[in-house]
């Protein structure tokens, strides 16, 4: 073993992921082929409302190669229903949830009958031979109305409502009444904005395998969370939890898609268990945007109240979330992860937050990348720039005039959170700089004045947001059924060598090189010696797995306390190998020594030591391994401030991108390279929900975006160049100082845009333009025609046939 | 029916149905399974290999029209150990993080630096306009890609790798004019 020369902390180290990403030598779930294996297909419902009055499965079942096709009602007895772990009030309405539907659909999509076939092709050959009476019921699809009860998505509920969520810091204490505020109020602003739909699209579809042999049940599954996975089937099933393995493979990209369980993966347990040999499901992509959970879509009323100097002092947040047909995983939560950032960096005096969570015969909804903190952020930031312009204030004016200054942190908000570090000043100065925002100004007037065809327009973005999930007393106090820490191991092998146990669950952020480096500069040893282990539950049999910009700073930092004690332990055997005071003993790059001598062991000779036990110190345990669970304290709080230049052509309404700076403030960085392609990917992901997509459902609730032709998940001709730069306050909530990074882009770049757009044609009379802003929409604002929901923005090429997609 | 494909350099023959299409003949029963399928439209580009030098999307293709051509998937690129120089730019450039398009991403560069030797930001975005990638963000990607195209020109690096590069290159069915 020898000492590392350099910090590994902050190197941009090149990914050990990528030698069997780059050859092909992968191994994604759909891979997977086991002798005897079978293959399931799924009959998906193509109405979205509808009693089943009968299947026939006689001629599917008569198919060459057909083994068996199964109804809901062949699993009634067996298939339990979903779990849902947020049940985010005592009195939430929540419908049972089965993952083959018994005797009702309720959304176009949901599972009806299955076929099990010696291969896919067969398999699939076989839906179409099933014939299903459906008795349509009427469709509720729109929110308000949806609201009146008049049709019923769950008649057994009595409403479509599904809970109603508040706070309010009057009667929390952390601020004044917001109606007291709004009263007395100089400026109130009310804005209506809609949150369209949009669909994950992981490029890996999901894939399930179960190999019942052996008296296991091995579940493979490309899942962000092989951990609660685990855990949840057991409790549907009852199937003992020490019986299922579960195994989440290279999984190729989640961004809270693939934080679920679902239908299929226990589908594919029972039918394994049922048949006694290995099912495999994977699905098309149609079926994923059928099926897999949706995200966002709010309707958000927000009343802001401010002096007229600029200053804020009331924000009103009214919502209606929609929760789709059925409350998956943590589907009623997820508006809830937003209660706690409208206020954002801005120092209002009274908050008030109303959230109604409503059914509909739509697919349902859960997290997506930011879950609840995007929709947060766009509304606080366009109520930002509609405060400029009501008070005729350059925008990043009114956003400084009310922002947490850097001396203010620790700062408790008027939603009760503490922010534990930041520098909104300094973000926003090396912002402008990067962004030339003067020259942009000058051009900006220019364009103005000669009535160029080509407008542009200023958009600002100051966000922050709450990462690092969570504080298991957090989530106990909101109601979720886990908790939020992580755990972490470390094994050092004889030969020095080390093997990190890890409770996340990557697919596709580079654990096993971030994690390699941080074991690398605690222990000293080199980077190349230290091999991670993930995602399977028989060698990391404890997790809380990946989403909410966690797996640092909250599994990073388990790792660092592992570690800690694996040097603990070492420190006191090399103060008896070397006949010395524990005290005495110094630990620099990989080697302990004895203060004021040249006695020297290295790690490795320590570890080989404990190993081989010949001589430990009075009980000692033989071996060097550490096992550390993390529970943050708190949450993490990442900001930065993210500036776009729109184009606005006036006469199509196409918007270029001319420039996108971001600047953020994620703490301290370990890998540089992955923090950079992190923002990136999220800026992507947030620029497409500003300009190209959206999940339309039509009147009779058929998804009709349901393929990449119809949902535009942009390409790379689609995006500009991205400037990214950083300044850092450390995270005081852990030791690594690091606050995350995965969904910063995301969350910060879709109001961004929005207000770029805006900014550039407000001039020429319009208001308000709902995302996406497609050119058909822009152009039609600038008609001054209204350019509402109704009107399909994207897609819509009608490829998506009354079947669902299925032939 | 019957065909005969030679994939990665080795001939196969094969009795398959007529409706298999080709991404599922190298992924099920050749067991190629570093070139996957993202979606069922030919809108994603995951499937991408070359045929004939040229790339295609091989879910978009059934197998009996493959028959009597040369096909190279991601597998095949490398060479005695040494990657090709679009993969070692995706490595060195992190233009890559779940990696599922990556195989594709990699074939459709390959394609695109054979018509275009020093491609610019502009040309690199359009030339992989039929790939989606929902990691990156694509930044990365176009650099890695100009990145190979400056690795693969003549004479550029050091000696050795010149020509290392050229073999590896010359060996490569990248297509072009």
């Amino acid at each position: 073993m020898t000492a590392t020369a350099e910090p590994e902390v902050g190197k941009a180290r090149l990914r050990k992921e990528d030698a069997r990403l780059i050859t092909g030598q992968t191994t994604w779930t759909d891979n997977i082929q086991l002798t005897g294996m079978l293959h399931m297909a799924v009959l998906r419902s193509p109405v979205a409302h509808a009693r089943i009055r009968h299947i026939d499965c006689s001629r599917a079942t008569a198919m060459p190669g057909v083994a068996i096709v199964l109804t809901g009602e062949d699993l009634a007895a067996e298939q339990g229903s979903l779990p849902c772990a947020w049940p985010i009030t005592e009195d939430m309405k929540a419908p049972a949830a089965p993952a083959l539907a018994v005797d009702q659909v309720n959304f176009a999509g949901e599972a009806v009958a299955l076929v099990i076939a010696d291969n896919a092709y067969r398999a699939a050959d076989a839906l179409a031979a099933i014939d299903v009476d459906y008795d349509e019921l009427p469709v509720v699809l729109d929110l308000e109305e949806a609201l009146q009860d008049q049709d019923l998505v769950h008649p057994d509920l009595g409403t479509n409502k599904c809970a109603t969520w508040v706070l309010d810091s009057a009667e929390a204490g952390s601020g004044t009444n917001v109606e007291d505020e709004i009263a007395s109020a100089e400026v109130v602003l009310e804005r209506t904005f809609r949150q369209q739909r949009l669909i994950p699209s992981f490029m890996e579809p999901r894939s399930v395998v179960v190999d019942p042999s052996a008296g296991m049940f091995t579940v493979w599954s490309a899942t962000q969370i092989p951990h609660i996975l685990r855990w949840m089937l057991s409790a549907v099933t009852g199937i003992a939890e020490h019986k299922i393995r579960v195994i989440a493979p290279d999984v190729g990209g989640g961004f809270g898609g693939k934080l679920q369980v679902t239908p299929e993966e226990l589908l594919c347990l029972l039918v394994a268990r049922r048949m006694g040999r290995p099912v495999k499901w994977t699905e098309s992509r149609t079926e994923s945007m059928l099926s897999a959970h949706h995200g966002r879509d709010q309707i958000q009323k927000i009343t802001l109240s401010a002096r007229r100097d600029g200053t804020v002092t009331g924000l009103k947040v009214e919502l209606l979330a929609d929760m789709g047909a059925y409350l998956r995983l943590v589907t009623p939560g997820i508006p809830i992860l937003g209660a706690f950032m409208f206020n954002a960096i801005y120092k209002f005096a009274a908050y008030r937050f109303v959230c109604t969570n409503v059914f509909t015969n739509k697919v349902p909804t859960d997290a997506y990348r930011g879950a609840g903190r995007p929709e947060a952020t766009f509304a606080i930031e366009r109520m930002m720039d509609e405060l400029a312009v009501e008070l005729d204030m350059d925008p990043m004016r009114v956003r400084e005039l009310n922002w947490i200054k850097h001396e203010e942190f620790p700062f408790t908000t008027v939603a009760g959170m503490t922010y534990d570090s930041g520098n909104y000043e300094a973000a926003t100065a090396r912002a402008m700089e990067l962004f030339d925002y003067e020259a942009l100004r000058e051009e900006q007037q220019r364009r103005r004045s000669s009535r160029d065809p080509v407008q542009i327009g200023i958009g600002i973005s100051t966000y922050t947001e709450m990462c690092g999930l969570a504080p298991s007393r957090v989530l106990g106090a909101l109601r979720y059924a886990a908790g939020g820490w992580e755990s972490a191991s470390i094994r050092m092998l004889p030969t020095g060598k080390v093997e990190v146990i890890t409770g996340t669950s990557p697919h596709g952020q580079g654990h096993e090189t971030v994690w390699s480096q941080i074991v690398a500069d605690r222990l000293g040893v080199p980077f190349e010696d230290v091999e991670v282990l993930h995602g399977d539950t028989a060698s990391s049999h404890r997790g809380m797995d990946s989403y909410g910009s966690r797996s640092l700073a909250v599994g990073g930092t388990a790792l660092v306390h592992a570690a800690d004690k694996v040097l603990a332990k070492a420190r006191r055997l090399a103060a008896h190998m070397m006949e010395c005071d524990e005290a005495d003993v110094e630990f620099a790059t990989g080697s302990f020594s004895v203060r004021g001598t040249s006695t020297v062991r290295t790690l490795g000779d320590v570890v080989l030591a404990a190993h081989v036990a010949h001589d430990l110190p009075e009980g000692m345990e033989p071996g060097m391994d550490a096992d550390a669970t993390f529970d943050p304290d708190n949450f993490s709080f990442p900001h930065g401030t993210h500036l776009c230049a729109t184009e606005v052509d006036t006469q199509t309404g196409m918007v270029r991108i001319r420039s996108y700076v971001a600047v953020d403030d994620v703490g301290t960085v370990v890998n540089p390279l992955i923090v950079d392609g992190q923002v990136h990917g999220g800026l992507a992901q947030g620029i497409a929900q500003a300009l190209y997509e959206e999940a339309i459902h039509d009147e009779m609730g058929t998804l009709t975006t349901a393929t990449f032709a119809d949902y535009l998940v942009p390409s790379a001709a689609d995006l500009p160049a991205f400037m990214t730069a950083r300044t850092s306050t450390p995270a005081t909530s852990n030791p690594l100082g690091v606050k995350g990074v995965g969904e910063a882009g995301t969350i910060a770049s879709t109001p961004a845009v929005v207000n770029g757009v805006l900014d550039a044609v407000r001039h020429l009379g319009v208001r308000d333009i709902e995302m996406p802003l497609s050119p058909e929409r822009v152009w039609t604002a600038l008609q001054g025609g209204a350019a509402d929901a109704s009107t399909p923005a994207a897609g819509g090429l009608g490829s998506i046939d009354a079947q669902g997609g299925q032939s | 029916m019957k065909i005969s494909v030679n994939v990665d350099g080795v001939t196969y023959a094969d009795e398959v149905e007529a409706r298999l299409l080709l991404v599922h003949y190298l992924r099920e029963r050749l067991g190629k399974t570093g070139t996957v399928v993202g979606c069922d439209t030919g809108n994603c580009g995951a499937c991408t290999v070359h045929l004939d030098g040229h790339s295609i999307k091989s879910c978009q293709m059934f197998a009996v029209q493959a028959n009597g051509h040369e096909v190279t998937t991601i597998e095949g690129l490398a060479r005695d150990g040494k990657l090709h120089p679009v993969q070692e730019a995706f490595r060195n450039n992190h233009a890559l993080q779940c990696g599922f398009c990556t195989p594709g991403m990699i074939m459709q560069a390959i394609d695109l630096l054979a018509d275009e030797s020093d491609p610019d930001d502009e040309t690199v975005r359009k030339g992989l306009e039929g790939n989606l990638c929902r990691c990156t963000g694509y930044q990365n990607i176009v650099r890695a890609v100009q990145d190979a195209a400056q690795r693969m020109k003549p004479g550029a690096g050091p000696k050795i790798e010149q020509h290392s590069d050229e073999h590896v290159t010359a060996q490569q069915p990248v297509g072009g004019e």
